[in-house]
């Protein structure tokens, strides 16, 4: 660690290795076209995907795929899946018309917050990871079920920083320092973000990555939000990899005591 | 003869392979996955699974999302 910005920080899931921390989504855009502009300015390698019907009756739609840089690497997700038994058909179905075993694992436990079912999603990452997948669940804010995940065989934890689509940032800032403290398996801080410092906060706890969608997307100018989490997520590495000082109740000056004018010199 | 596709009815004239029902769907078969009563159909079997009366098949591919 050494060189600012020239430092070389990869990070590694399963083998694959990243040198974007930053893995954003593709819904809510208003057009594929900003969608492909905010991608190539957010510098993702990785991008996540929902699985739906085919439109039958109307098949002039573009396809998504289109529009997605063929160097970035698809994450297929599991949203809207509310039971294990759906997320592992939606898994199953994803990684056939994807042609990869990677997936963003969400089982949902409730309309409102969607928030997770973890024991749906625990019982669902055990029988997927046997049948070969890298599993990447989308989790509580909870040291203990990101221990049970890990020890199901996910690649990496996804703690949420605040429910989807909040935009509210971290809510409990000390269980995403806790989760990095004792997880063996990169940490991304996935959904809550609502503008760059949140980003940068998460990884200034020690997150690996950040996950993001509607902060994005959802900005009046998604392709400059794009950039600003670039930055931000950066930013908040190099602060995390450079220690910051401890917080401290009272001032600390940083000038000098000595030699203030007008005062008189202290003989030792 | 009427299968399930995508959760509706719709009419074949005769059982067909996956391939077939994706051709005459116009549906890029490189760009979608197909359940076959509940079973996910691997692409190299598309030419070898036959649809029938009655069967419930699902096309699904890659949307926006988060």
């Amino acid at each position: 660690m050494a060189d600012g910005l020239n430092v070389a920080d990869t990070f590694t899931i399963a083998g694959k290795t990243f040198t974007s921390r930053l893995i954003v989504g593709t819904g809510k855009y208003s057009s594929h076209l900003v969608m492909q502009r905010a991608h190539e300015a957010s510098g993702a390698e990785m991008v996540t995907v929902a699985l739906r019907r085919v439109n039958i009756s109307d098949r002039s739609k573009e396809s998504l795929l289109d529009y997605i840089d063929s160097r970035i690497f698809l994450l297929p997700n599991t949203a809207g899946c509310y039971s294990a038994d759906d997320a592992i058909r939606t898994a199953r179905l994803g990684r056939e018309a994807g042609l990869s075993n990677w997936l963003k694992l969400e089982v949902i436990g409730d309309e409102k917050t969607l928030f997770p079912d973890n024991e749906e999603l625990l019982a669902a990452t055990k029988v997927l990871v046997k049948e070969g997948f890298v599993v990447l669940p989308y989790t509580n804010d909870d040291p203990i079920a990101c221990r049970k995940l890990e020890d199901a065989g996910a690649a990496a934890v996804m703690p949420l920083g605040a429910p989807i689509g909040s935009g509210l940032g971290i809510q409990n800032p000390n269980n995403i320092r806790i989760i990095r403290e004792s997880a063996r398996v990169p940490v991304i801080v996935d959904a809550g973000v609502g503008t760059a410092s949140d980003a940068s906060l998460a990884m200034e706890l020690g997150a690996d990555g950040v996950l993001m969608n509607t902060a994005i997307a959802g900005a009046d100018d998604p392709v400059t939000m794009a950039e600003a989490m670039k930055l931000a997520v950066r930013a908040g590495r190099l602060a995390y990899l450079s220690g910051r000082i401890p917080r401290k109740m009272y001032a600390n000056a940083s000038s000098p005591i000595d030699g203030l004018v007008g005062r008189d010199v202290q003989k030792v | 003869m009427n299968i399930r596709l995508n959760g509706d009815t719709y009419e074949i004239s005769s059982a067909l392979s996956v391939t077939a029902l994706l051709a005459k769907l116009q549906i890029d078969p490189r760009r979608v996955a197909v359940e076959h009563n509940l079973i996910v159909v691997r692409k190299d079997a598309f030419d070898r699974t036959t649809v029938n009366e009655g069967d419930e098949i699902e096309i699904v591919n890659f949307v926006g999302g988060g």
